[in-house]
């Protein structure tokens, strides 16, 4: 058996579990109503406990970069990356934390699924409700893309295998198991990936440390490469002030406008399981991102010459640990990419078959169709919406992989300020949640596009500033819309 | 939601997390930029790493976790979430 073959099987015997487990989730469906059935398959009945909600926010927040692209980062910019990437830290009990228990008492008293529902409930506004559908549809669906893009690429490196056999394997995988066993398969396989994450972040490090001839070794090899690799500001002052702090704007604050993350929040099952939560999740998320990203920073003093940084993680995982090993911890990457590609694609059926076919053709009344024509109506538009995605990154279009690039602040732009300004402040309103959303989406696309000096600053700083503005300025032009 | 003692109670705790995010920020900065800033060629090491690493990466996670821990557990409350659920009066939270 060649290498290529024992790093495989594990990933297929990996990948089969994930849709067992998917199976077992659609049993536990049978015999509900049609709404019933919407509150498990969308949301899983809110019935969380806390280490699953843990794992949960952290494996859907946890993707491609946090495991190829952030690793490859710190391995040319050094230990200033990982001073930037434990940003990330205070993610999962910020969210579960500012969104808390008013939301979860929201979401429940207005039988709220989705985030779409909620802001329905909050604004009673149609185009509020359409804007952000379309927002969520259209992002979700090209943040997929380059998640699949990134796995495929992963897979085909490692094990030499070609591009399109990665896509197709963890591609159908990831979309059969979303269809078939909905959020409930999706958090448990989340929970099993957020194990494997860490167990593979573990490994990586101590073979990289290892190899390098124990830390101290590897700070003082990383230093005669570049003093600027071991300072907090990185070679050349590559990684100025202004720009890691406005991290703390984009990963900090911008993640509860994730729909993907906040989503969650609504779907625990008591307020025990949100306070242990908000602990382990700190535990495990810290604990994974001091790991990967140590492990691409030292990286460097053990292979100093890679051409290109996201080559650091798959030759670290190839090179380090023998075939079998590199198997099982290659699944980790692949498992942050499906964890995150599972909860989005989950959403955007959600958006198409929630949000916009019930509410708007059968007038919100979900009971209007029978539970089985329910049943297969989600599990196709999953499907299908799934495979799309799929197809699409055989032959990535230009185009989608150019709004990618707006994903991630696009959707905090639309969401952050509705979300969480809806929730605390009472006079805010669908006028106020309108322009706070095009003005921040145009906001972050045009200073995307334009990349004006800001002397370092990250876009998503000005962005939330003018969502922010143009949330309170809306809401007071326009008084006596609010509930 | 009804302006009742829940809502007091989870509109605290949400401030408290922001506190808890706040004194991350300041450890994180005040280690990392405080004790960086030198010549890379002075700087301290602590178990092999240099010392600004190690406190506001290594040793400022794990702290954060413990403190968020002991506000979880002592400032926190339970409370029904479920709008039909019993009544807030008849819980005040404790356990």
């Amino acid at each position: 058996m060649n290498a290529s073959t024992q790093i495989v099987i594990p990933v297929v015997v990996y990948l089969a579990a994930s849709i067992g487990i998917a199976l077992w989730a659609r049993g536990r469906s049978d015999g509900a109503t049609s709404q019933g059935f919407i509150e498990e398959y969308f949301l899983g009945s809110r019935s969380m406990g806390g280490f699953v909600l843990a794992m949960t926010i952290v494996a859907s927040y946890a993707s491609a970069s946090s495991f190829v692209g952030g690793p490859g980062v710190a391995y040319r910019l050094g230990l200033s990356w990982v001073l930037l990437a434990m940003i990330q830290v205070p993610t999962v009990f910020l969210t579960l934390g500012i969104l808390g228990k008013r939301f979860a008492i929201v979401a429940r008293e207005t039988r709220s699924v989705t985030i779409t529902d909620y802001l329905r409930a909050r604004y009673r506004s149609d185009t509020v409700v359409i804007l952000c559908s379309l927002a969520l549809i259209v992002f979700f669906m090209t943040a997929m893309l380059a998640q699949f893009i990134g796995g495929a690429r992963l897979f085909q490196t490692v094990t030499g295998y070609p591009y399109a056999v990665g896509l197709a394997l963890f591609g159908l995988s990831v979309v059969l198991y979303t269809a078939v066993g909905g959020f409930r398969a999706v958090v448990m396989t989340d929970a099993i990936q957020g194990l494997v994450m860490t167990t593979a972040v573990v490994v990586v490090l101590l073979a990289v440390i290892k190899a390098g001839g124990g830390v101290a070794q590897c700070v003082a090899t990383l230093r005669d490469i570049d003093p600027g690799l071991i300072s907090p500001t990185g070679p050349n002052n590559a990684v100025p002030q202004p720009f890691t702090l406005s991290f703390w704007v984009l990963v900090g604050i911008g993640v509860l406008g994730l729909p993907q993350t906040a989503q969650r929040c609504m779907g625990y099952r008591d307020s025990r399981a949100m306070h242990q939560a908000m602990v382990v999740g700190t535990l495990f998320i810290g604990f994974m991102i001091l790991c990967v990203h140590l492990a691409g920073a030292f990286g460097r003093a053990v292979f100093p010459e890679l051409p290109a940084g996201d080559l650091a993680m798959p030759t670290l995982i190839v090179q380090l640990l023998p075939p079998v090993w590199a198997g099982i911890f290659i699944a980790g990457p692949l498992a942050a990419i499906m964890s995150t590609v599972d909860s989005m694609l989950l959403l955007v059926s959600a958006a198409i078959i929630k949000d916009l076919y019930i509410q708007y053709r059968l007038h919100g009344d979900a009971a209007a169709m029978p539970v089985a024509t329910l049943k297969k109506a989600s599990f196709a538009i999953t499907a299908v919406v799934g495979l799309l995605v799929v197809v699409a990154a055989i032959e990535p279009p230009d185009l989608l992989v150019w709004i990618n690039i707006f994903a991630f602040g696009g959707l905090e732009a639309a969401f952050l300020c509705p979300i969480v300004l809806g929730l605390y402040w009472k006079r805010g309103n669908a006028a106020g949640a309108i322009t706070s959303i095009l003005g921040g989406v145009g906001a972050y696309i045009i200073l995307s596009l334009i990349k004006p000096d800001m002397g370092g600053l990250h876009a998503i700083v000005p962005t939330t500033l003018v969502s922010a503005v143009g949330f309170v300025a809306g809401s007071l032009a326009h008084p006596g819309k609010e509930n | 939601m009804k302006q009742d003692k829940r809502g007091r109670q989870a509109d605290r705790e949400a401030l408290l997390a922001l506190a808890v995010y706040a004194l991350y920020f300041a450890w994180w900065y005040a280690c990392g930029y405080g004790l960086g800033s030198g010549d890379p060629e002075t700087y301290d090491y602590v178990f092999g790493f240099p010392a600004w690493f190690f406190y506001s990466c290594i040793v400022g996670y794990p702290l954060i976790t413990l403190l968020l821990w002991a506000v979880i557990r002592f400032l926190f409350r339970d409370m029904p979430l479920d709008a039909d659920g019993p009544a807030p009066e008849e819980r005040d939270g404790k356990q």
